[in-house]
């Protein structure tokens, strides 16, 4: 599903143009515009939100200080080239304006407000019909479906105050049980140069699907595409598993099975929905996994005699490191994105706190300070950041820091949030969030690192334990 | 065998074929009876007899509880566990599984952990007390098995637990 560009080119005459105050820029750039109002929640200042373009500037969203309404966009039905692709064409615009919507950072002008129909991809663009309904961000496209199929996906992006196409067209093409994949693609195009941020949209949740009451849970590994679409079973309920992990090409999962009867570190091919025990540790119980960021290495729990430290393993050799040696429970590994450090949690100084030590173990340096207790920590994806889990005052938080502990802001509060996962762009993350009482249940929520756009993932049933997909290729 | 052994014997070979079964896909699986840890399944017997495993999980109880974010034993949890310890001392042919359990305010990975300790000072207990180390096996559930299901004190002092499976029956 490589994207090309679309040939000719028609905006390749147009290079370069003028925007609203004369000043010549490169279409093809993205500006770098989400800036993240950092460190203001201590302050008490009104959190990070998207500020739509100001009147006279390039299209772009940037997130500073302050709330302002989200971009409005248009997205027009995609045109179908051909009859056969007129139902696949409505269903894939749709997706592509859910998942700009869905960020909050966009809203989509609904297409009873549309003066001028598109009905032709290559026709010219009405400007003033889209500026006079304030659409500041035009989505045009076109589908064609092959007699083997084969869909071919077109779209340009325009920026109707500069009159002007924001980046080249692109098409994609892929098998008919691609649309949904497809259509990702395009919204993490639209997304990318209007943000200037990477995309999130074409990724996948391996998650923990749940059923029955609360003492009697049945828990299976399950995957669906980021917005809770296309749900596949990985296992049944047979047995607990808990907190899956992708690896860093997303074809491997790791997760913790208590199908020998202890809680045990499995790995699963996803292409064949296969697995094997990670190691056969006899006695020992195994958990919280992670993957290096190459993909080569596990680190993770192993407790023994009633004492819980870290370990790390090569994949290929089954050659196994301790990292810590201390008399404290020390669990919940993750890897800086370059592996060289690991951010763990202890309670080696009374309560669980986090920290940071080299990749080959020694002495870690605390990172946690605030009051209240500190778990799961996950280093950003950018590498900028740490997500983790915080207790205080009988309330569960999803938050961020800086990676030296600094700039803590807590981005949710509930009766039990939990778990976080990083989006690819490290700027959304998903968690789990468990409701009070003997009819509690577990749902999947993401929220954006400013604390806006919380939201439950469409899905049915109870879920827990999100791990969130590198971009797919 | 009467009624009320017949249930019980059912309702624990049940229980272990929940917690033990090894097949991914469940459908005619190797689990239950016999299976991972070595337990086997077996009668539980009359409460009143001191010689059952009933007597054993009610009589003396199989379960103590802990302070929350704790594994010390109390005195209540020492006295539990001593009688447990005679038992297991009087029946050498059991093993026991000892499980630890968490509250839900906790994270998962942590509490996994935390059961693993809880565990532990229950079989270093009872090795204290003349149980041999090889009749005893450890597990944590962490969180995931709550006995009691409302979220306060009054569960959740309930679910912060170890619980002392003993397999019937089952030689070393």
């Amino acid at each position: 599903m490589t994207p090309a560009p679309l040939t000719p080119d028609l905006f390749s005459r147009n290079r370069t143009r003028q925007n609203r105050t004369g000043r010549e820029e490169k279409p093809m750039t993205p500006v770098r515009t989400l800036c993240l109002a950092l460190g203001l929640a201590g302050l008490g200042l009104s959190l990070a939100a998207p500020v739509a373009q100001a009147q006279g500037g390039p299209l772009r969203i940037e997130i500073t200080e302050g709330v302002i309404e989200p971009l409005p966009f248009a997205a027009p039905g995609f045109v179908a080239e051909n009859p056969s692709a007129a139902a696949i064409a409505e269903e894939i615009t749709r997706v592509v304006a859910a998942d700009l919507a869905g960020t909050g950072l966009f809203r989509e002008i609904p297409a009873s407000a549309f003066i001028s129909p598109v009905t032709s991809f290559d026709a010219p663009v009405a400007y003033a019909d889209w500026k006079a309904i304030n659409a500041q961000a035009l989505i045009t496209g076109a589908v064609s479906q092959g007699s083997d199929g084969r869909i071919n996906v077109k779209f340009r992006l325009y920026d109707v105050f500069s009159g002007a196409p924001l980046g080249e067209g692109l098409q994609f093409g892929g098998g008919q049980g691609d649309w949904r994949r497809i259509a990702h693609k395009v919204a993490d195009q639209v997304y990318s140069r209007i943000t200037g941020e990477g995309g999130y949209f074409d990724s996948r949740v391996v998650y923990v699907s749940e059923s029955g009451p609360k003492d009697q849970r049945l828990k299976r590994l399950a995957i669906m595409d980021y917005d809770g679409a296309n749900v596949q079973y990985l296992t049944d309920s047979s047995t607990i598993v808990l907190a899956p992990r992708f690896s860093p090409s997303g074809d491997r999962i790791l997760y913790t099975s208590f199908e020998t009867g202890f809680p045990r570190i499995r790995l699963m091919d996803l292409a064949s929905v296969s697995s094997r025990a990670l190691a056969e540790l006899q006695g020992n119980m195994t958990f919280a996994p992670r993957f290096s960021p190459d993909g080569a290495t596990v680190v993770f729990s192993l407790s023994q005699d009633g004492n819980t430290d870290l370990y790390s393993m090569q994949l290929s050799s089954g050659q196994m490191t301790r990292l810590t040696n201390a008399p404290s429970i020390e669990t919940a590994p993750s890897f800086s994105p370059d592996g060289s450090q690991i951010v763990f949690e202890s309670d080696r100084s009374g309560n669980q706190q986090l920290y940071i030590m080299s990749v080959g173990g020694g002495e870690p340096t605390r990172i946690s300070f605030g009051e209240g207790r500190y778990g799961t920590p996950v280093w950003s994806p950018r590498g900028d950041m740490i997500a983790f889990t915080k207790q205080n005052a009988g309330r569960f938080h999803i938050g961020v820091m800086r990676t030296d502990g600094s700039e803590e802001r807590l981005l949710t509060a509930s009766f039990l949030d939990e778990g976080p996962t990083w989006a690819p762009n490290g700027r959304v993350i998903m968690f789990t969030r468990e409701t009070a009482g003997a009819g509690g249940v577990s749902q999947l929520f993401s929220v954006d690192i400013s604390g806006r756009n919380l939201r439950a993932v469409p899905m049915e049933g109870g879920a827990s334990d999100p791990a969130w997909s590198p971009l797919l290729p | 065998m009467n009624k009320l052994s017949t249930i019980l014997l059912l309702t624990g070979a049940l229980a272990l074929a929940a917690c033990n079964n090894p097949d991914r896909f469940g459908a005619g699986g190797a689990g239950g009876a016999g299976g991972a840890g070595g337990i086997a399944a077996g009668p539980l017997g009359d409460p009143s007899d001191p010689n059952s495993v009933a007597y054993f999980n009610q009589t003396i109880g199989d379960t103590v509880r802990f302070a929350v974010d704790q594994s010390t034993l109390t005195p209540e949890a020492q006295t539990i566990l001593a009688l447990q310890a005679g038992w297991l001392n009087q029946h050498p042919t059991y093993t026991a599984i000892i499980e630890g359990h968490a509250d839900e305010q906790g994270t998962r990975e942590y509490n996994i952990a935390l059961g693993d300790r809880r565990a532990n000072a229950v079989k270093a207990y009872l090795i204290s007390q003349g149980v041999g180390a090889n009749r005893l096996q450890t597990v944590s559930y962490g969180k995931e098995r709550p006995l009691a299901v409302c979220s306060d004190e009054a569960c959740y002092a309930q679910n912060r637990r170890a619980v002392t499976v003993v397999g019937a029956g089952a030689g070393v």
